[in-house]
């Protein structure tokens, strides 16, 4: 397991492989469909100190508020693939160093990853009270009434979190290759049908 | 039953199928984790310790606690309307308690409703049966990441060489598992409508994911087909999550209505590993879960 701790240099992500699984610590923002359409269309001035040589989640989480403030309670990770049309954008423009979700994404990410030095990190979907649990402190939230619960922006302190690379600073993908393998296999098994 | 009774057996169905993932689920994680190295085991491990986790701390095992969709089978007595309203409200107070994310959002304004309660939201099936009094309540909380791996195949279809036969309906359930890949949080289940229009083929689809995991289709046809497939599916080695392995999938489930002579429907459903549906079921007044 290898130790992440936010905010992280490019020289350290450069060094991560496809099949390195970490364990991140420090301060990250989630953010979804609404908020990677806002941080492409205009300055996110609340986030982009938190994001910088940082990182993103996509994820839309079950919180609950009491006393102290705010709790996760449920986040495991969304399907990435839905902020592909944003991401390499958001990555160069606030100088991201990685994204976490789920699915893997495309050849635009994957290409903002070896040019701006970013990796595409992958949680177990689903897993998402022990994700919860690594999130210890939330300190602010933006945009909850515009955007509703599971899509605002959430700033977490994560302790921990567990995650493999999946997409690396090389331009290695292993979705690219799991799609790779499955697609010959499967074109050889329908033959058979 | 009076409403409020009534609600309060739902409310607890709600946190049941968010938070405690069923036996037979389990049981067919757990195997499949028995049977994998590498990175696929310690996958499997996770959900299994997720799933441990959440049943333990009354916490939904996934975040997104997806569309409610009951299956009522009810006596005479019991009113569809007055069932309705109880479960609406049992809904909003789960989400309340964070049994259940708010997940109902207007396409068109992107508001969400803040409780799960909205046009179509929950979804409800009814089906009166002869006996008085008694109540079956299926529900079923259906995720949407999964969901959108959901494909619905008009043959003869060319692309995938799939004409109107049973070597037809086995690329499309091939194709469909390809396609889905690690996307709907693999290993999930297929449930596969054949025939039927473009809506209850779907609805025959859907209907699978309320049968065990671990059952027989009283069908042999269906039943080889069913063994068939999840082999097959399993040997494109898509794995846990996509991250490789042979546990592509936990099961394949198939469903099958007649046809209109015009058309022929293959829907396949996909639903994730966190796989949630309990019952619930009342006689005499006595409440019973599973």
């Amino acid at each position: 397991m290898i130790e992440i701790k936010l905010p992280v240099s490019e020289e350290d992500i450069r060094k991560l492989k496809v099949g390195d699984e970490v364990a991140i610590s420090g301060v990250m923002i989630t953010a979804r469909d609404a908020a990677h359409k806002y941080m492409v269309e205009q300055e996110a001035g609340e986030v982009k100190d938190i994001i910088k040589d940082g990182m993103l989640y996509h994820c839309g989480p079950i919180v609950k508020k009491d006393d102290q403030g705010w709790h996760f309670v449920a986040a495991g990770p969304t399907t990435s693939k839905s902020e592909e049309p944003y991401e390499a954008a958001v990555t160069a423009r606030y100088k991201l160093r990685g994204v976490i979700g789920k699915g893997g994404m495309g050849e635009q990410t994957l290409a903002a990853c070896r040019e701006h030095g970013a990796v595409y990190l992958h949680a177990i979907g689903g897993l998402a009270v022990i994700l919860a649990r690594s999130v210890k402190r939330v300190p602010a939230v933006h945009k909850l009434e515009e955007f509703g619960v599971p899509e605002a922006m959430w700033v977490i302190e994560v302790e921990s979190f567990p995650a493999v690379v999946t997409m690396d600073s090389h331009g290695n993908s292993l979705h690219k290759e799991v799609l790779q393998k499955s697609t010959e296999k499967a074109k050889a098994i329908s033959e058979t049908l | 039953m009076n409403p409020e009774e009534l609600k309060e057996h739902l409310l607890e169905l709600i946190r049941l199928a968010a938070c405690d993932l069923a036996p037979d689920v389990e049981r067919a994680l757990t195997q499949a984790r028995d049977h994998e190295e590498g990175r696929a085991r310690s996958t499997l491990d996770w959900m299994l310790k997720n799933a441990a986790e959440a049943r333990e701390s009354s916490t939904p095992i996934c975040q997104d606690t997806g569309s409610l969709i009951f299956y009522v089978d009810h006596g005479r007595d019991i009113r569809p309307g007055i069932f309705m309203q109880a479960a609406r409200e049992a809904a909003a107070r789960a989400t309340e308690l964070s049994y259940l994310r708010p997940n109902a959002v207007d396409p068109i304004t992107g508001k969400n409703s803040g409780n799960n309660v909205g046009r179509g939201s929950p979804y409800f099936h009814f089906n009166e049966v002869d006996d008085g009094k008694s109540l079956k309540v299926r529900l079923m909380l259906k995720g949407g990441g999964s969901e959108n791996c959901g494909v619905q195949y008009t043959l003869p279809d060319a692309s995938i060489k799939a004409g109107r036969d049973l070597s037809g309906v086995k690329r499309c359930i091939l194709d469909a598992a390809l396609r889905a890949q690690g996307f709907g949080c693999a290993p999930g289940v297929l449930g596969v409508g054949i025939g039927g229009d473009r809506m209850t083929s779907y609805m025959e689809s859907k209907e699978q994911f309320f049968r065990k995991l671990d059952d027989h289709n009283p069908d042999s046809m269906l039943a080889e087909l069913e063994d068939e497939m999840l082999k097959k599916v399993c040997e494109l080695e898509i794995g846990p999550m996509g991250f490789g392995g042979r546990t592509t999938l936990l099961g394949v489930k198939v469903g099958i209505r007649h046809r209109l002579p015009a058309c022929y429907f293959v829907s396949v459903s996909y639903t994730c590993w966190a796989y949630r549906r309990r019952s619930l079921e009342i006689v005499n007044g006595q409440a019973g879960y599973a």
